[in-house]
């Protein structure tokens, strides 16, 4: 059996009065990667945002139920934001370096835990980029500006500014919307070496990406989860008629 | 009648162009006018010494130094309160009703006259807070007429900055502070720093707000509580007094000349900063 990572119970949130995600219910596992599909404003986004609690930055953003990573409740009282948000990290649709060099990217989270010595952060910034697949292609060039980068580049940069802070779980938001097919397979390959060591929650609007990297699928459809599965299962004998439906491109 | 897409094209051109000449000729007018009167009369003579005989011999070496002091008072004062007040209506408060009430306070305080100002400044520090006549009062008199500059471009330079850099920062686990001080700011301060010179430019032109405040002694000013005159002042007084229009054009050509070098080096400075960002 499988070790549960995330427990997702009866978790709604609201914008204002619209409610956008409505009582999920479901597991993620550890060291998986779970794909979330779905077509737009089907609240794949924001239960990413959820999950790391940047929703709270949004006026008129509520939850109910709970949501249990490591078997605490990222909603209660004492649970302290931005430690969590160290924990999960985040990888957007587009890519943002931050308007400084590649270098400061990968440690801008480290520094502010105040870790400024050098020879350690030398280290991180090798770790990271060589994890994220991107050592090679940038580690004659650290100090220029991570606005230089391509597209691909960037958003690999993004992943590893995640793991410089050595994160449990990894959140990616369409991460490769915007970039061609070689930076898509590369971004790929890095998520299925990550896996061993992280756990991986990937929103993607392109199922055959799903297919292609994910565990375990789960179909989410007007903030309801219709469904949750291995992604062999989804994509080979669906059990509700509407993943059918969209995965035969029906609708979405 | 009708014209045609080419002829409306060129009349329209034709006069545009004619707008853009008057503003440059008008500004082209300004400097010939100073610096033919003003530049004979510069030399080393002329910024070294203090004036005598009621500026009608000398230099005006006192007002130099006046004009500098009341500036830096004025910013050392206006740049953190106008900074922060930008800070705190941009990134710890949503738009509410009290938001609004601020920024229009802020935009009516830069509407108002100078001279005003200067009659605020003689009565709250000069009388009340017992400062006197002196750079200190003629600084903070400053400081509050430029406050609405700053504060206005400093707003604006923070919005400017993407969001998306915001939520990258704390989704990184920093506290809104530290987005802010790491992310935010350095992003901004190229339009930080266009609000501070335009601050300074109206702070060495400035004559009500500081005739009240700071007086117009001519001695070198030894303290913050000197009396002292600045170039603009002494300018006005020497015109209007009919003292000596060759010591008031050489007085003008230093002010604009000073004007012109704050705005080059700026910049060029913000020219390299930028380079380096990206």
């Amino acid at each position: 059996m499988k070790e549960i990572a995330i427990q997702v119970r009866n978790f709604s949130h609201y914008y204002g009065s619209h409610q956008s995600l409505k009582n999920l219910n479901f597991d993620v596992y550890r060291h998986e990667i779970l794909g979330i599909i779905g077509p737009a404003k089907s609240g794949k986004s924001t239960f990413l945002a959820c999950l790391n609690r940047l929703n709270d930055l949004l006026p008129g953003s509520r939850v109910e139920g709970q949501i249990l990573v490591d078997g605490q409740d990222i909603y209660g009282p004492e649970v302290d934001v931005v430690a969590l948000r160290r924990k999960i990290g985040m990888v957007f649709a587009t890519p943002v370096p931050l308007p400084m060099s590649i270098y400061e990217n990968v440690v801008y989270g480290v520094r502010l835990l105040g870790k400024n010595n050098r020879k350690e952060l030398d280290q991180i910034v090798e770790d990271s980029l060589e994890k994220a697949g991107l050592w090679n292609e940038v580690k004659d060039r650290l100090q220029t500006s991570a606005l230089k980068l391509s597209g691909g580049q960037q958003q690999r940069l993004c992943i590893a500014r995640i793991l410089a802070l050595k994160p449990e779980y990894i959140l990616l938001d369409e991460p490769t919307s915007g970039l061609d097919p070689i930076s898509t397979m590369k971004i790929e390959d890095s998520l299925r070496m990550l896996k061993k060591d992280y756990t991986i929650i990937l929103v993607t609007n392109n199922t055959k990406q799903a297919a292609r990297v994910a565990d375990r699928t789960a179909f989410f459809l007007m903030g309801e989860l219709v469904e949750i599965d291995d992604t062999r299962v989804i994509f080979t004998r669906p059990s509700d008629k509407r993943t059918e439906g969209y995965l035969e491109g029906k609708f979405g | 009648m009708l014209l045609s897409p080419k002829t409306e094209q060129k009349i329209v051109q034709a006069f545009l162009y004619f707008f853009t000449s008057i503003a440059v000729l008008v500004l082209l007018f300004i400097l010939v006018v100073i610096l033919k009167n003003g530049l004979p009369q510069l030399s080393l003579e002329f910024l070294t010494k203090n004036p005598a005989d009621m500026g009608r011999e000398g230099g005006i070496l006192s007002t130099i130094v006046a004009t500098i002091f009341l500036t830096f008072i004025a910013l050392l004062v206006a740049t953190p309160l106008g900074v922060g007040t930008a800070i705190y209506l941009t990134e710890y408060t949503i738009e509410s009703r009290l938001t609004r009430i601020i920024r229009f306070g802020a935009e009516c305080l830069a509407g108002i006259p100078s001279i005003i100002f200067g009659l605020f400044g003689f009565i709250l520090f000069v009388n009340k807070l017992k400062f006197g006549w002196s750079i200190l009062s003629g600084g903070l008199t400053l400081a509050f007429m430029v406050l609405p500059t700053i504060i206005r471009t400093s707003e604006e330079a923070i919005k400017s900055v993407p969001q998306a850099y915001r939520l990258v920062s704390f989704s990184l686990g920093s506290t809104r502070w530290q987005a802010i001080t790491r992310v935010v700011l350095p992003s901004a301060v190229p339009g930080i720093v266009t609000g501070i010179i335009l601050s300074i430019g109206r702070s060495i032109g400035e004559t009500a707000a500081v005739i009240f405040t700071a007086g117009s002694a001519l001695r070198m000013p030894s303290s913050l509580f000197s009396s002292s005159r600045t170039m603009a002042v002494h300018f006005y007084i020497l015109a209007k007094e009919g003292v000596s229009m060759p010591k008031a054009y050489g007085t003008a050509a230093v002010l604009v000349i000073a004007i012109l070098i704050i705005n080059i080096m700026t910049y060029y400075l913000m020219e390299k900063y930028i380079k380096r960002k990206s």
